[in-house]
């Protein structure tokens, strides 16, 4: 399955990537490579074969329904790129209608 | 043309547990200050791992048996990746292939009749972090953002499109809603914003049994305006129709002030969520053990519990309803009739009109209230049956009575003693009363035995002066009346 320069454009658009022309070229060889590897797979029947979705085998992992103290406010903020009072301040990514 | 209303809902309620979906995070954020419920997990810091909150897992197990749901065995989490500042990860972790609950349905009373509406699925997701929009008058623009809310669990709910009315998509909140809030998962509050609906509304000829293109209506806050929005977006749709446009699929937000809605396609693209399966969750196994163990914990669900009430205390369909309308009503409604079920109705009415009507006022609900004041109202209103039947006291001024019992919290016989409320219905005392208001008022007896039956009604007045209204008004009638005839004679 070979991915066009749009495929590529579109992927690296959803992942907030910038890529330059000659980036794309690459990227859309190497990854056209990758999925013509899985396109192997269609050479086995499958039809019997649950589809996996974890590869570890551990299951129902949870926990209690307990609370903790949180981190203090100070830290939480401490990495924001910038703070209004109390708040994180950010862009505005989509305007609202 | 003739047209049909197709209506989907999705509902996402936000799960009444301790901590938060996949930390140790306190989830009641609501009242608290902004960015204090938070921790490296929920503030998707790298390096950091989830754990799921089993008793999130649960909850969404017993709604899903409560609205007859069958419980996939084997399911698990995915990421649905976009990226927007108020999800602290980029990604949210949410259920897409193998939700939690699939397949059931409720039923609802419309119009007289019953309609079954089917429930697609249930699955069980992380809320995200609240946003607001600031706008400078300089015209700068920009947001901040509260994590608080980032990660308290959400469970979605998602109906088939089976409702044909906006009266039908009420109803079938409503009654989620209040199953939510009797098997206790969430408070189920639009208004808080724990409980959030999403309608998909499309219209199509009369007798089509294809799907017109849907449009899904945001943004509203109360079940009232869910049925207005969509009242609004049915109109809109048969007039562009109608006209010769065409309904564009897009998504539209209900504007409450203005009872209209408005196309949100700012710079939306198409959504691709990409969504994969989580790799930081292992799959989650429900047994069916546990299935059977949480479906024997499951409180008997409103629409038994109002069959039973209507069997057992032989109570009219509207009282058992008004009855059952929360967990916390049908409890107080038990424990006030206890064994004495020849009482239910009369129990039935001081809830439903007195009760109902002061919570009401005091914007509150049953369960807002003490055990000791709820234990207050219960002897209140058995004492106020007692003393109305006993003749005690007019059912006017039991009226009275129960305001006072309600915010006071003290008991009918004290402040009926303390008003001198108590109705006077000693005979030789009333007819000491009586033969005073005769004496006194020589000409209306005289008017009487004149045969002017406004002369009677005068005298009793009289007397329920002389008594300070306190007379037994029954009584008083029927003395009055034997003294005044043994005066013609």
């Amino acid at each position: 399955m070979a991915l066009s320069r749009e495929d590529v454009k579109h992927v690296a658009s959803l992942v907030r990537i910038a890529v330059t022309d000659a980036e794309v070229e690459v990227l859309q060889h190497q990854l056209s490579n990758t999925l013509e590897q899985f396109e192997s797979l269609k050479e086995l029947n499958t039809d019997a074969v649950q589809p996996t979705s974890h590869a570890v085998p551990l299951s129902s992992v949870m926990r209690e329904d307990k609370s903790r103290d949180p981190m203090p406010k100070q830290d939480v903020l401490k990495n924001a790129p910038m703070i209004e009072g109390d708040f994180i301040r950010v862009r505005v990514v989509l305007e609202e209608s | 043309m003739e047209w049909e209303t197709v209506i989907g809902l999705e509902v996402h309620a936000q799960l009444l547990t301790q901590s938060k979906m996949f930390c140790a995070c306190p989830a009641d954020y609501q009242d608290a200050p902004p960015n204090t419920r938070v921790c490296p997990v929920c503030l998707g810091m790298p390096g950091t791992l989830p754990v799921i909150n089993r008793r999130a897992v649960e909850y969404v197990i017993m709604t899903g048996l409560a609205v007859n749901c069958e419980i996939n065995e084997h399911t698990f989490f995915d990421r649905k990746n976009y990226p927007y500042p108020d999800l602290m990860k980029g990604y949210q972790i949410s259920q897409f292939p193998m939700p939690i609950a699939k397949n059931g349905w409720m039923d609802l009373e419309v119009e007289g009749h019953t309609k079954r509406v089917g429930i697609t699925r249930i699955h069980l997701e992380e809320d995200v972090a609240k946003m607001m929009h600031i706008h400078e008058p300089t015209g700068e623009s920009y947001s901040l953002i509260d994590v608080n809310r980032s990660s308290v669990p959400l469970m979605e709910t998602v109906s088939e499109p089976d409702m044909r009315s906006p009266e039908e998509a009420r109803q079938y909140l409503t009654k989620l809603q209040s199953i939510l809030r009797f098997i206790g998962v969430s408070t189920a509050d639009m208004e808080k914003g724990s409980f959030r609906c999403d309608a998909n509304v499309s219209i199509r000829p009369k007798g089509s049994t294809t799907l017109g293109a849907k449009v899904e209506v945001k943004n509203m806050n109360s079940t009232r305006s869910v049925a207005r929005a969509i009242q609004f977006e049915v109109e809109r749709q048969i007039k562009v129709l109608e006209q010769g446009g065409r309904i564009i699929q897009e998504t539209r937000g209900w504007v409450e002030e203005r009872g209209l809605t408005v196309s949100q396609r700012s710079k939306e693209v198409a959504s691709d969520y990409r969504y994969f399966p989580e790799p930081d969750l292992p799959p989650l196994v429900i047994s069916r053990e546990q299935v059977n163990t949480l479906r024997k914990a499951l409180p008997e669900l409103p629409d038994a519990l109002r069959e039973r009430f209507m069997a057992q205390y032989a109570l009219p369909a509207y009282d058992a309803r008004q009855l059952t309308a929360t967990r916390a009503m049908a409890q107080f409604f038990e424990r006030t009739v206890g064994g004495n079920k020849g009482r239910a109705k009369a129990v039935s009415n001081w809830i439903i009109s007195e009760l109902s009507r002061l919570l009401a006022a005091a914007q509150k609900e049953v369960d807002d209230y003490p055990e000791a004041t709820l234990k207050t109202w219960s002897t209140g209103i058995n004492q106020m049956i007692e003393l109305v039947d006993a003749g005690t006291i007019s059912s006017t001024q039991a009226k009275a009575v129960f305001d006072e019992v309600f915010t006071t919290g003290k008991e009918p016989t004290a402040i009926v003693q303390e008003k001198g409320l108590a109705q006077v219905s000693d005979t030789s005392t009333l007819k000491t009363i009586i033969d005073d208001a005769i004496a006194g008022n020589p000409q209306a007896v005289a008017d009487y035995k004149a045969g002017k039956d406004t002369a009677m009604k005068f005298l009793v007045g009289q007397v329920m002066k002389l008594s300070k209204g306190k007379a037994n008004p029954g009584l008083v009638n029927g003395l009055l009346k034997g003294k005044l005839e043994s005066l013609k004679g």
